[in-house]
């Protein structure tokens, strides 16, 4: 059970182990409230989304004689994005579309399948979704695994029998609306949020009854302040947040009502503040000449009460985004000596290329650095809280604009980086790319699929498409990183044994030295990696790690959808940047766990 | 070629055509076709429909008649992947309308030119023409939006650069029915001053609307280096030459009835000197 001490001054509601842990590091960080720390029972790990598993038998003395335990086939060949979760000694694996849970008894020899439970999501989610069919992963609480479908679904199933407890259908794909992330558990309630902002979907977080699956409030991320449920709490720091309905008047009249700003990707939540923390897709459909203004609250970060969803702050990374910077990625939260202050700050690598530090209390930006080649922007003014974007990379109709970076998945998309309270980096799984935009050559057909799509990604400074790379907050500068030729698309994982875990796209799976980034130990799986990895202790006290392989993903769509090479257009212009990805890789869906001998 | 017969599969596996080209003496290849496979959106009228109300649906029998050859549809919506999932797939073998210039696909000579239309009602006393009426930025314009993040159609362009912004309506790919139809409709219930629609929707849902609709071509502003107009033609995959020469000679017979069908469907052109308009 959850219980509190006193570390850095501050009560914090943490377990016993992670608080000794955290005293000898001074470096307060809350982990509750996970019910064994040898679970991972949510796709992030813990409420502060570190990816940072306590476990330290691997360590970089023995990792090199990590090896196979067992596999599974999910029998799914489309991109896995889900982190495998763990509780009781089950873990539950969410495959993409059809979106198959399985069950895999831990406590037995080999894992064999204790069951299996299949929501039969509408087939026609499939030709919705934007960026292939992924899913990213259930969660667990209190005997409840959950999921979302890509039919706009989520669903209750019970962790012992495999039996559904409940469904709520939260959308409808006939209007664009599908469901790809991860829930989140806080208290009583599941945080589930949508996607589809490119097709005109209005985003929402929504929270359900976790016994019963009833909405018990939504918040809109455009809209009239009712909608947005921002009341007498709602206290953004910088003076652009206030003022009534600015998810109005952001916008030209009624344009906000299909305005997207969908939460697709991550939730935090720091429990001793009582908020919970999460990021606003781009605003879509439009092109950006057709909405202008700030188009509040797309592509920036909520801190809500979970109870009752009341925003009580606000801070747009990318106001009037021009780029498809979607705000979603993670939120880490750690407590970090700043200026001779311990502060309580967030941690979130934006798709615009920096790495902002925020006050999680106020939502004031502390500091804003670029961790990739940036040229749509030229910094944050801190006063302001602005970012100053740079004129001469806008998107100009009917002109070719070259050398955009970072190119529409951004500096970084959805893979969540990991955060050591050990060494105090924060490990990001990026890629490089930029792009030109040959606007609006193609054949715009409106209500036919010929949409051409209008971008052509490539490789950025360097050459190389992926990287990895360790962070240091407090310095604001890179510690390390690692250059690889793809993007590394999946997530990343850090533990107490002092390594980082990450995966490639060819299916290279790697364990690093979290101190110098040296390559301890790898092993090519089956497909390329896009998923996540985790490290958890088996019921027979080992401990274990375990990723899922499965090329797939926006980035992988080439493989994982079949699309064309030649056509430099597809995949929204990202498969010009990956034409030789199915000469290394092809698709097919299986969990890898390792342990040592 | 000393072998007097090739045979040329699409595909190895599940192909439902395959070409004989006979090279007899000095006589022309003779393409023979067994199935004309058309790949097709089960619910996207004026294009098709499932039960065949649509004009491809009418100019697809048109060809498979010319060819001699009996016709089959492969439905799959016209969602993400469509290309793919169809001819990709090898599914079927014909996308009946396809911009001509479309990369995907290796396409036929256009059988219609067609271009965004200004669509207005009939008792309108003085209806958008222009994008350069001085009224623009005050009207109640409804635009069809693409799904793809950050792309607008050519006239949404047009719109912004003569700073109609405010009361621009935007209408999404997905919901209640065809989104041509849901802007006719607002048009017809006066939610709407004009609307800017890809021609052959606005044609065929001008005729069904409850009130009396009229449409006329939109011309770009001066400047804008985008097309309004786009030549329609047939899609084939890259590799099926021979299939695409079978389709051209098929267009060049039927010639008259394909335009029939388009002037029965109210899809106005702009490849014919006397303009097809309802």
């Amino acid at each position: 059970m959850p219980y509190p001490l006193v570390n850095g001054g501050r009560w914090q509601r943490c377990r016993m182990g992670v608080a000794l842990f955290l005293a000898a590091t001074a470096t307060g960080l809350c982990a509750a409230p996970a019910p064994a720390d040898g679970d991972w029972t949510m796709a992030a790990k813990d409420y502060a989304n570190t990816r940072f598993s306590a476990l330290k038998d691997v360590n970089a003395a023995n990792v090199k004689d990590l090896r196979l335990a067992f596999t599974f086939s999910t029998g799914v060949v489309r991109g896995h994005e889900a982190a495998p979760i763990v509780a009781g000694g089950t873990m539950f694996i969410v495959t993409p579309y059809p979106n198959t849970l399985w069950a895999l008894d831990l406590t037995k020899p080999g894992a064999p399948v204790k069951w299996k439970f299949e929501p039969k999501p509408d087939a026609g989610a499939q030709g919705v979704a934007c960026c292939d069919v992924v899913n990213r992963g259930a969660a667990y609480a209190d005997g409840r695994v959950f999921i979302t479908t890509l039919d706009s679904q989520t669903v209750a199933v019970d962790a012992a029998s495999g039996k559904e407890l409940w469904r709520a259908k939260l959308g409808n794909i006939d209007h664009g609306e599908t469901m790809t992330m991860a829930p989140v558990v806080v208290k009583d309630k599941v945080l589930v949020g949508n996607s589809g902002g490119e097709l005109g979907v209005r985003g929402w977080l929504t929270a359900l009854d976790a016994a019963t699956g009833r909405i018990a409030w939504r918040a809109w991320s455009t809209g009239p302040d009712k909608d947005v449920l921002i009341g007498p709490a709602f206290k953004p720091f910088y003076s652009s947040d206030k003022g009534t309905d600015l998810g109005v008047k952001t916008w030209p009249p009624d344009a906000w009502k299909i305005g997207g700003g969908n939460v697709w990707a991550w939730i935090s939540y720091d429990p001793q503040l009582d908020l919970v923390y999460y990021g606003t897709g781009n605003p879509g459909p439009w092109n950006p000449d057709q909405r202008p203004g700030d188009n509040k609250w797309t592509s920036g970060v909520f801190a809500r009460r979970p109870e009752t969803g009341e925003a009580v702050w606000f801070y747009q990374w990318t106001p009037h985004d021009l780029h498809d910077y979607d705000g979603v990625n993670e939120n880490v939260l750690v407590d970090l000596p700043i200026a001779g202050a311990q502060r309580k700050v967030l941690l979130h690598p934006d798709r615009n290329g920096y790495l902002y530090m925020l006050d999680r209390q106020t939502g004031q930006v502390l500091s804003a650095d670029p961790f990739v080649t940036v040229t749509t922007s030229s910094g944050v003014d801190l006063p302001t809280g602005k970012l100053k974007f740079n004129a001469k990379t806008e998107p100009r109709p009917g002109e070719v604009v070259r050398d955009i970076c970072p190119a529409a998945p951004g500096g970084k998309d959805w893979q969540p980086s990991a955060w050591s309270p050990h060494t105090r980096l924060l490990y990001i799984p990026h890629q490089n790319l930029c792009q030109d935009a040959e606007t609006y050559e193609v054949s715009y057909i409106a209500g036919t699929p010929y949409v051409g799509a209008d971008l052509k990604m490539k490789p950025g400074p360097g050459g190389h498409r992926g990287e990895f790379s360790a962070w240091d907050p407090v310095a604001r500068e890179k510690a390390w990183s690692i250059k690889e030729d793809f993007p590394v698309w999946s997530g990343a994982l850090a533990t107490a044994g002092d390594l980082v875990f990450y995966g490639t796209m060819e299916g290279w799976f790697k364990a690093v030295d979290a101190k110098t980034g040296a390559l301890l130990w790898q092993f090519k799986t089956g497909s390329g990696i896009i998923g996540q990895p985790v490290s958890y202790q088996g019921p027979d006290g080992k401990q274990y790690i375990a990723v899922l392989s499965g090329v797939g993903g926006w980035a992988g769509a080439i493989v994982a959808s079949g699309l064309d090479a030649r056509d430099k257009t597809a995949g929204g212009g990202f498969v010009n940047a990956m034409k030789d990805l199915p000469k290394v890789t092809d698709k097919g869906g299986t969990l890898y766990v390792f342990a040592l001998p | 070629m000393s072998s007097p017969c090739l045979e040329i599969r699409a595909r190895r596996h599940f192909a439902a055509w395959a070409l004989l080209l006979c090279a007899t003496g000095s006589s022309a290849q003779q393409p023979l076709l067994t199935e004309l496979r058309v790949c097709s959106d089960p619910d996207n009228l004026p294009f098709s429909h499932q039960n065949g109300s649509g004009f491809e649906n009418k100019i697809a029998r048109l060809v498979a008649d010319d060819l001699g050859v009996p016709l089959r549809h492969f439905w799959l919506p016209q969602r993400r992947g469509f290309v793919r999932k169809t001819l990709g797939a090898d599914e079927c073998d014909v996308l009946i309308g396809v911009p001509a210039d479309f990369e995907r696909v290796l396409a036929t000579r256009p059988y219609y030119r067609s271009s965004y239309v200004f669509v207005t009602r009939a008792s309108d006393p003085k209806p958008l023409r222009s994008f350069d009426d001085e009224r623009l930025p005050r009207m109640r314009i409804g635009v069809q939006l693409v799904g793809n993040d950050l792309a607008a159609t050519p006239p949404g362009h047009a719109l912004v650069r003569r700073g109609a912004v405010e009361h621009v309506v935007g209408f999404t790919v997905y919901g209640d029915g065809p989104t041509a139809e849901r802007m006719v409709d607002s048009l017809a219930h006066g939610q709407l001053d004009a609307a800017l629609v890809w021609g052959p929707q606005a044609g065929y849902f001008a005729q069904r609307s409850s009130v009396p609709i009229q449409i006329a071509p939109a011309v770009a502003p001066p400047g804008l280096r985008m097309p309004f107009e786009f030549d329609i033609a047939m899609g084939v995959r890259r590799s099926d030459k021979a299939l695409r020469d079978a389709l051209n000679a098929a267009i060049d017979h039927r010639r008259k009835d394909i335009d029939a069908v388009l002037a029965d469907y109210g899809v106005p052109r702009t490849d014919l000197a006397s303009s097809a308009q309802p």
